[in-house]
């Protein structure tokens, strides 16, 4: 695979635009490929370096060598992008506008795959690829923090949206997480319930299931009609923000898309404890809710937390589109940019978006293995 | 001392256990037999009321298990069942000190216990104490299975299949160890098993069970020499009565007076091993010796084939 990623990188670096030059936000483009934005000795450096890294990352034998190349092909990526945006803006201008061309992204795609691919090699244990993400997250927020990419395109839209973008990340992460911790305290006890009533379980499910099939925006319709009777009827409702737009029914749609992972997955992991085990716990005097909560429960964590990582991974993906009935978030950046036909502004709430599913997929992961480490069933 | 009074189980019109009566004495070890569905682990499972019994009477050291709280009961009992059940998130130690720590013993003492059981069941503390069940064998498993419920030094243990999920040898070794910790600890023991080897090298007692009923409870040598059913007879076997007698018989009880140079016997060997080591040698008689080498009598051939005689 990594032969294939090379040759991509090089065809990369050669023939495709490297960055996308706009004369103003809404211009058509034009092209520019990477020697011709940084101009002879830099471009020609910068290129000879990339293709060395790719090279070095797709034929080098040892993990650990292809892992620095790659590495390396990102750090001078990341200075050749930002570079070229330096040079290409002329001198006071805030109007240009320019972006990563589709030969950047491949690069980025190529070198951070071949990266990931030499990280699994290593195999390397719960908390340490915590860390490492720790010190990439840090390494790229430093980047953005010494203004490395000021003249880039996205952070041009970053700044002029400055304060509504924390303020849209925090409703970003308070629905997910909101409806997260929701979901969680309505499904264990339902999934435990499932696990006790056998006759019951697979009428919960299948409803459950039949929620998941109802596509998002569907859901947020449908919820907008009995919230909205609701708190035109109880207006002390609608004053707390229980609406028919807004965060109340994006709260609810995410709510009834959590439940089936955390129910089905309790009722999962309760199943698998093995029935030897909970019979001599209460054998031994262990009464109910010690065997629950001592036993079955601490032996079904690993299987309920990968539930709880399904769930916030498409909570994430999923707030998205609450901004659509005004639940606030990432969205909004992203439908705004669509109206307005700006690229520049999609990105900067996907990007963002992508990057969270993305640290609570790795972190998550973690807890499951640190949970699962010492519980293989005997 | 277990007393069982007229216990019944009913399931629907099932009756899976049937007006069984038996009584274990304190300080020795009774086994129940029976093929699979003969109701002999629900009658070990209502003692410690993990089944609830239709009608009939339990009482430990004569204590009505029916008038205690469920939880406290089972804490005074031990009970071990086949692969072991010990909890795979808990430690070696852990494992052991789960009843002592229901039972809220002072910390020191919890200490000391596990470490004074896993000292008995040689596994060294310091190696095994922090161990997680799955880096123990099958073996060590079943040892700590044991451990644990003999940690708060109950009166009454009971074992469901406690070896069955072992390989012969280490199997042999674990009941061997078994004997020895009842010996130690004096504990009354009530073992299931459908192993009839197991249940005469073990039992100062054992019970026949069939179709829910108690056929005969009696000393091993009786199951053999007065079968009372035919069911009896055909599960401890006929065609090797006489030598499985000659097993449950010491040759220290059966030496007769006299002393002869050549082939020696220890005093607690069994009058089959007697018997095996006679014919190999072509030999009609054996020295009888204590374990420290003192000859306290003799076997003939001729008088251990007269025990192995039909009554």
């Amino acid at each position: 695979m990594s032969a294939l990623l090379g040759v991509a990188i090089v065809v990369s670096i050669a023939l495709l635009p490297f960055v996308v030059f706009k004369a103003s936000r809404i211009a058509s483009g034009r092209s520019v490929a990477l020697i011709a934005a940084l101009g002879t000795p830099w471009g020609g450096l910068a290129a000879a370096t990339l293709a060395a890294s790719a090279l070095g990352a797709a034929c080098l034998f040892g993990a650990r060598a292809r892992l620095a190349a790659a590495l390396g092909g990102l750090v001078v990526l990341a200075i050749a992008v930002a570079r070229a945006a330096d040079v290409l803006t002329p001198a006071g201008n805030r109007i240009v506008r320019i972006s990563p061309g589709i030969g950047c992204w491949l690069l980025l795609l190529a070198f951070a795959l071949i990266a990931t691919n030499a990280l699994t090699r290593f195999r390397l244990g719960p908390l340490f690829r915590v860390a490492c993400l720790a010190v990439a997250g840090l390494l790229i927020y430093g980047a953005f923090a010494a203004g490395l990419f000021d003249r880039l395109s996205v952070m041009r839209e970053y700044v002029v949206n400055e304060s509504t973008f924390w303020h849209e990340g925090r409703r970003h992460l308070a629905l997910a997480f909101g409806s997260l911790v929701a979901a969680v305290a309505a499904g264990l006890p339902l999934g435990i319930f499932c696990h006790r009533e056998p006759r019951l379980r697979n009428a919960i499910l299948q409803t459950l299931n039949l929620l998941q099939t109802i596509p998002s925006i569907a859901l947020f319709g449908i919820l907008m009609v009995p919230l909205g009777a609701l708190a035109a009827a109880v207006p002390a409702l609608g004053a707390l923000g229980i609406r028919g737009i807004g965060a109340a029914p994006a709260e609810l749609a995410l709510f009834l898309y959590s439940l089936l992972p955390i129910v089905a997955n309790t009722a999962v992991g309760l199943g698998r404890v093995s029935p030897s085990t909970i019979e001599a716990a209460r054998g031994m005097g262990l009464n109910e809710s010690q065997v629950l909560t001592q036993i079955e429960l601490v032996l079904a964590m690993p299987v309920i937390v990968t539930g709880i990582r399904i769930v916030l991974v498409q909570n994430i993906g999923l707030v998205t589109i609450a901004a659509l009935i005004g639940g606030g978030g990432f969205g909004t950046f992203v439908f705004q940019g669509v109206g307005q036909t700006a690229i520049d502004l999609v990105l900067l709430g996907a990007i963002p978006t992508v990057a969270l599913a993305f640290i609570c997929a790795i972190v998550l992961d973690a807890v499951v293995e640190l949970l699962g480490e010492r519980r293989v069933a005997s | 001392m277990i007393q069982i009074e007229a216990l019944t189980k009913r399931y629907g019109t099932r009756t899976v256990v049937d007006a069984v009566s038996m009584q274990v004495e304190r300080g020795s070890i009774a086994v129940l037999v029976g093929t699979s569905g003969s109701g002999k682990s629900t009658l070990l499972r209502m003692i410690n009321l993990l089944v609830r019994p239709t009608s009939g009477r339990v009482t430990i050291d004569g204590e009505d298990t029916s008038g205690l709280p469920v939880h406290e009961l089972r804490r005074r009992i031990g009970y071990v069942i086949q692969g072991n059940g010990l909890f795979p998130h808990r430690t070696v130690a852990q494992n052991i000190a789960t009843v002592p720590r229901l039972l809220g013993w002072p910390r020191p003492r919890i200490g000391a216990r596990v470490d004074e059981l896993l000292g008995i069941f040689e596994l060294e503390p310091a190696q095994y104490a922090g161990k997680y069940p799955h880096e123990l064998s099958g073996g060590q498993q079943q040892r700590v299975g044991v451990a644990r419920a003999l940690a708060a030094e109950p009166a009454v243990l009971l074992m469901d299949e406690p070896f069955g999920a072992l390989d012969p040898i280490i199997r042999a070794k674990a009941q061997d160890d078994l004997l020895e910790i009842q010996r130690k600890f004096g504990t009354t023991i009530l073992l299931v098993t459908h192993d009839m080897d197991e249940a005469f090298k073990l039992g100062h007692h054992v019970g026949v069970m069939s179709g829910g009923r108690l056929l005969q409870f009696d000393r091993p040598a009786r199951l053999l020499t007065h079968p009372a059913d035919p069911f009896v007879s055909r599960l401890t076997g006929t065609a090797d009565r006489s030598l499985r007698i000659l097993s449950l018989i010491k040759a220290g009880e059966a030496a007769e007076p006299g002393a002869r140079d050549g082939l020696t016997v220890p005093a607690d060997a069994s009058l089959r091993d007697a018997l095996a080591l006679l014919v190999w040698h072509g030999a009609d008689v054996s020295a009888v010796t204590e374990a420290d080498g003192t000859r306290i009598g003799q076997l003939t051939l001729q008088g251990i084939l007269a025990r192995g005689r039909a009554p």
